[in-house]
């Protein structure tokens, strides 16, 4: 409990310096994006790591999160800070209603559904062109204000996308040493086992996937408020493996995890920019060596590979 | 307190269950017995609501409980041991009971990620109730480990901690010692009448006679999916039927 306590303080302190130490600069625009990916790893892995149930489709969530934001504000002028709870309300009730049908589904077919709810998302993002400009996107979103301060600077939007990123870490702490997280993760290891105990697998995986959902169009609404312009591009299948990949390589049910997970796959492109297309062999390449080599990603992994060289080192300090 | 009544059960064409009936009484201690293929588990599967019945009705202290799903049926007292041990494998020891106590619990999604002074406090009560459950069954040592590490032996016992923490009127228990030594199943006859003493009923199907004959009031024996006896241990040690099916000559 205290060890929680303290690991979720130092984690922020390290958050909140950061800019100290980056002084502005390119980097901080990626890192205000390393915020809004942490935000959706940690929701998927909610969902993935903790419950055991996987979607293929979270890009359209975060996508509806960024376009009813962008929808309400510009085009009817809805205040941004009405218009973002409302567009995770409605869909955490879109994720609830869809939900308690394909979660019925196990494994290979609720990837398939999934998958299949992510690419309805993207093609309406496509084809309602009056509404969402359609496959050249959508521009003109208003910056997010308090008063008269606006959120219009990387180092601004550096703060207010952790402020969020930093609640949704703590949320997710705080959920996965609870009853709730026991009851998720018995679920994920014996469903008929957590079912005999009482707990109620199929309203809790459908409970779970809307607060995922939900957490996914928070982080959708910041999106568009700090880019001020949204594109169907950003929210395909590509970007829900991607996401799927950032948990995976964090560790699965591991919170912090997911944090590595996103800021390494955040940080990756900016680095691979001199191979231009061929970063998709790198992401490819580094899922197939984790899942070989580290299959409880990093937070499981690094630790892991100090304790061996250190007993290797102690050995040959023996001999 | 249980009322099993018709219970049919047909899989494809085969007829596993064929209109079993009996009736267990409160504080007792039952074995289900019968050879290879009798339709034992299929029996606790559809008592415990994991597999539907075909027809037939099941009545849990007067009520009817026919299909109702088990996790309906833990809040109504009734809670199940598996024959493979069902763990929370990736989970803590502790932990795995702490689940066993979801229904003696109440915080939700919410006030749980919100961490809300009384879930809080109630986690802190879940927390001491496993570890007293722990106690019970002598395995406190290893509230810490993961349980997909644990012997054969110990995770019967934990699998036990866990379904008692539900607090039940009724425990069903497969096979509770398959896969344990001698030493192990004298311990586990003992803890079985402990588990009795305390006012809750036993079911166990089990293959080892000894046990059976040791610890059951009463024993129903099935074979071929159908009920052959039903009466004491030496009302059934002296059934020719039952002798007659067990050394199969039917």
């Amino acid at each position: 409990m205290k060890r929680d306590v303290f690991k979720f303080f130092l984690f922020a302190v390290l958050i909140l310096a950061a800019p100290l130490a980056f002084k502005g600069g390119y980097l901080m625009n990626v890192l205000v994006f390393v915020g809004i990916n942490t935000m959706l790893a940690v929701a998927l892995n909610l969902l993935l790591g903790y419950a055991g149930q996987i979607s293929l489709g979270h890009a359209g969530f975060f996508g509806i999160g960024a376009y009813l934001s962008g929808i309400l504000t510009a085009t009817y002028g809805w205040n941004p800070w009405l218009a973002m709870p409302l567009a995770a309300l409605a869909v955490g009730i879109l994720a609830g209603l869809i939900g308690f049908p394909i979660l019925k589904l196990k494994g290979h077919y609720l990837a398939m559904a999934t998958l299949g709810l992510g690419i309805i998302i993207y093609i309406v993002f496509n084809e309602t062109v009056d509404l969402t400009g359609g496959p050249s996107g959508f521009s003109g979103i208003p910056n997010l204000t308090v008063g008269s301060f606006v959120f219009n600077s990387d180092v601004r939007n550096y703060y207010l996308a952790w402020t969020f990123a930093l609640g949704v870490v703590l949320f997710a702490v705080n959920l996965a040493n609870s009853r709730v997280g026991r009851a998720l993760r018995a679920v994920h290891d014996s469903e008929v086992a957590a079912r005999v105990m009482g707990v109620n697998a199929r309203l809790l995986k459908v409970q779970v996937f809307a607060l995922s959902a939900v957490i996914s169009s928070l982080a959708g609404s910041l999106y568009a408020h700090t880019m001020t312009f949204v594109s169907p591009a950003s929210f395909g299948f590509n970007f829900s493996v991607e996401l799927l990949t950032m948990v995976v390589i964090g560790g699965l049910g591991s919170v912090y995890g997911s944090f590595l997970g996103a800021a390494l796959l955040t940080l990756l492109p900016e680095l691979l920019r001199g191979a231009q297309d061929y970063d998709i062999i790198v992401y490819g390449g580094l899922l197939m060596i984790m899942v070989m080599f580290m299959p409880g990603g990093l937070v499981r992994g690094i630790p892991d590979f100090f304790r061996r060289m250190a007993r290797m080192r102690e050995g040959a300090g023996n001999a | 307190m249980l009322e099993v009544s018709g219970i049919t059960r047909i899989f494809g064409g085969v007829m596993a269950l064929d209109d079993v009936s009996f009736t267990i009484g409160q504080d007792t201690i039952t074995g289900v017995i019968g050879p290879n293929g009798a339709g034992k588990t299929t029996l606790f599967n559809i008592i415990t609501g994991i597999y539907s019945r075909t027809s037939g009705s099941v009545r849990l202290e007067g009520r009817d409980i026919s299909g109702l799903p088990p996790e309906r049926l833990a809040r109504l007292g009734m809670v199940r041991t598996f024959q493979n041990i069902e763990l929370f494998g990736a989970m803590s020891v502790l932990e795995n009971v702490m689940v066993g106590l979801h229904t003696k619990s109440s915080s939700g999604l919410l006030a749980c990620s919100l961490k809300m002074p009384w879930s809080t406090a109630e986690e802190r009560r879940i927390w001491e109730t496993a570890m007293q459950w722990l106690q019970f069954t002598g395995i406190t040592e290893l509230a810490n480990d993961t349980a997909g590490n644990l012997s054969f032996g110990k995770g019967r016992l934990l699998e036990i901690a866990r379904a008692l923490a539900v607090e039940p009127r009724i425990i069903l228990m497969d096979e509770p010692a398959a896969g344990l030594n001698s030493q192990e199943t004298l311990a586990l006859a003992h803890l079985i009448q402990k588990i009795r003493g305390m006012g809750i009923t036993v079911v166990l199907v089990e293959h080892d006679m000894e046990l059976v004959m040791d610890v059951c009031d009463r024993i129903v024996v099935l074979n071929l999916g159908k009920k052959l006896a039903e009466g004491t241990p030496r009302e059934i040690q002296e059934n020719s039927d039952v002798i007659a099916a067990y050394l199969g000559e039917s």
